[in-house]
Order: C-alpha cells, then sequence, then structure tokens
C-alpha cells in the first residue's frame, strides 16, 4: 500500500550523489512501494539537506532483510570500532613513548 | 490483422489553478475518434510502469492521459521529485481532484476525442480515482484498482491533505464503478472491499467488483513479485470490458 509514513532521522555527515558530495542533516526514512528495486515493499531511506531546501537525494531502495542485516552490521561497526579507537596505539608508559621518539 | 499504431508522448496540460503541467499522453495513430482515459499514478511517483498502461491502453484504442501529479515539485527526475512528495507527507487530494479535472478537459479538446472520458488508478491511485469519481464532473466511467484508504478505520489518517475518506462521498458517486481488488491485500482489506461494496450496494450505485484469490496489493504489476499473471489477465479483460461498455462512441 501507499503509506505516507516518513519517518525523519537528524543526521551530522556529508554523502555522495550524482553531483558529487553534499552535506545531508536528514535522512527520510520509508517502507512503502519503491520507486526502483523490484521488491513489492521496501526500506527507502533519502539522505538530504534540508537547511540546503532538500533538492538533491542519495537513495537507497532495500529489501526488510537487508534492513535489519543493515542495523546489525551498523551497531557492530560503531561497537568494533569505537573499542578500536579507544585503545592506544603505542602501548607503554611515558618514557616508553618518549624513547621511540 | 496486424497491430495498430500508436504514438505516445509528453504533453503540457492545464490542471488546478490553472498551472501548467505535464503529462504523458498516448493514442493510436489511425484516424477516428477514440474513448479517452486519465490514468492515476500512484504515490511513489510518475514512474515507468504507468507509462506502460498508458501506451496498453493506446494499444487496445484508447486516447489516454497520466497527468504527473508533482510537476509543480520539479525539476528533477519523477523519482525524486516523488520522493520530495513524499518526504511532505503527499500532495492534497483537491489539487489531485483539479489535476485530473484538467486531465479529462485535455482529453475532451482533442479532435480525436468521441466524448467520453474513463479514469481509473491504482493503489493510492485507485482512492484517487474513487474520490474523482464522486467529486469530478466528466467522468463516465471509472476503475478503482486496490485504492487503499478509501475506508478510513483509523482517523489519524486523516489531515488537511486527506480531509475526507471516500467512502463518505459515495453517495455522488455519478459514474459507474468498477473494483479490481486482490483477497490477500493488506490495504484495502477483504473486509474493507465488503463495506465498500456494502455502501454502494445501500446507495443502489451502478458498480461492479471483482476480487482475485491468490493475489494482494498491485498484482498488475509486472514489475514486483506481487505480479500474478493469471489473475491480471482476467483483470484487465473486465477492465476493458467495462470501458468498452461505459466508453464506446
Amino acid at each position: 500500500m501507499c503509506s505516507y509514513i516518513v519517518e525523519k532521522a537528524r543526521l551530522t555527515g556529508s554523502a555522495k550523489g550524482p553531483n558529487g558530495w553534499m552535506k545531508i542533516d536528514t535522512a527520510n526514512v520509508y517502507f512503502d512501494h519503491p520507486y526502483h528495486a523490484p521488491l513489492d515493499h521496501a526500506l527507502g531511506i533519502d539522505f538530504v539537506c534540508e537547511a540546503d531546501g532538500a533538492r538533491e537525494r542519495v537513495a537507497v531502495e532495500i529489501s526488510r532483510e537487508s534492513a535489519l542485516a543493515l542495523i546489525e552490521k551498523i551497531q557492530a561497526a560503531l561497537a568494533s570500532g569505537e573499542a578500536a579507537h579507544a585503545t592506544p596505539s603505542i602501548v607503554g608508559t611515558t618514557s616508553d613513548v618518549a624513547s621511540v621518539f | 490483422m496486424s497491430h495498430q499504431g500508436l504514438i505516445a508522448e509528453t504533453v503540457s496540460f492545464r490542471g488546478y489553478n490553472g498551472d501548467q503541467g505535464e503529462a504523458y499522453y498516448a493514442r493510436p495513430t489511425r484516424s477516428g475518434t477514440f474513448p479517452g482515459v486519465v490514468v492515476i499514478h500512484h504515490l511513489p511517483g510518475w514512474d515507468e510502469w504507468i507509462t506502460e498502461v498508458v501506451r496498453k491502453f493506446a494499444h487496445h484504442g484508447y486516447a489516454v492521459i497520466s497527468p504527473h501529479f508533482y510537476f509543480r515539485e520539479g525539476p528533477g527526475t519523477p523519482d525524486d521529485v516523488g520522493a520530495r512528495v513524499r518526504a511532505t507527507g503527499g500532495v492534497p487530494d483537491a489539487q489531485i481532484m483539479g489535476d485530473v479535472a484538467g486531465s479529462i478537459a485535455y482529453l475532451r479538446a482533442q479532435k480525436n476525442a468521441n466524448g467520453k472520458v474513463g479514469a481509473i488508478g491504482f493503489c493510492s491511485g485507485g482512492r484517487h480515482c474513487y474520490l474523482a469519481a464522486c467529486t469530478v464532473p466528466g467522468i463516465d466511467a471509472a476503475v478503482d484498482c486496490w485504492g487503499g484508504n478509501v475506508i478510513v478505520d483509523d482517523p489519524k489518517a486523516l489531515n488537511a491533505k486527506r480531509p475526507v475518506a471516500p467512502i463518505e462521498l459515495s453517495e455522488k458517486l455519478a459514474c459507474p464503478l468498477l473494483g479490481i481488488f486482490g483477497n490477500d491485500d493488506e490495504n484495502p482489506t477483504a473486509d474493507q472491499v465488503n463495506r465498500t461494496e456494502a455502501k454502494l450496494k445501500q446507495l443502489k450505485k451502478n458498480y461492479e467488483f471483482h476480487r482475485y484469490d491468490g493475489a494482494g496489493h498491485a498484482f498488475f504489476n509486472t514489475s514486483r513479485p506481487a505480479y500474478r499473471a493469471e489473475q491480471a489477465a482476467d483483470g484487465w479483460n473486465k477492465v476493458f470490458a467495462f470501458f468498452k461498455k461505459h466508453l464506446a462512441g
């Protein structure tokens, strides 16, 4: 069915589309008939910059199963990434580190 | 007998408020007069499948127009424009009704018009077609293909853009109505289709409903897994028989 339902996520970041990189501030998220994907219903995400009028977008249409897998992978990437970035690349005392240089 | 030729092109029409927009228009190339049909696209927008529907009608001897209901949100490709419309909650019913009226006027103004005009819509376009059949003058036959939200059970679905459930306007239905539905559809459900039919029956309206087992929403749409070849073939036969009966010159 055509649902008219759109969830809006406020974002900070950039997206790359046909005209190159652009600032984005919003993701419009919906689950409805897709425009292109050969699915009855798809999870659609349109990354836009509402502050600039949302005239351009970076869009995806993916299956429900793909969306759920993507959520898991985003969470996994954030968790492992945060852990990795929290670990000092050089382990040792201050004097050990100083001796390296 | 060989296939008859047709021509399809993008044209300009005047819609709601006199606004000038674009529409996809197709007609047989042979001389003569033809019944007109307005094809109403669904919420995601003016997509390739809807142009296929337009050409299908032209192939069967109709002069057909599919207005781009989102032309005011341009420029851009129909999918990007459709995404903008979705993000703002769709366009007002009144605006779409005005664009349907403008499309009817376009068809009636052509030299090839036989004086009869039908309308057909799919999904949210089916709802708009039901609404048009009840509120827009000049429609001689209407086809609602699985229009959702003709009956509104959740009042939260009504808003400034869609202020009235179409079922509430059924008394004003002024032309024969054909309904095509899949029994596995979730919007409209089989129960909602039954309730719509009960209303039309109570009002003694001229209608015919056809329900298909093993089919859900959008089962005419060849680009989706929902496509059901057997049911769709029968459904299209019902559509063409209905229009032949009511739109012949």
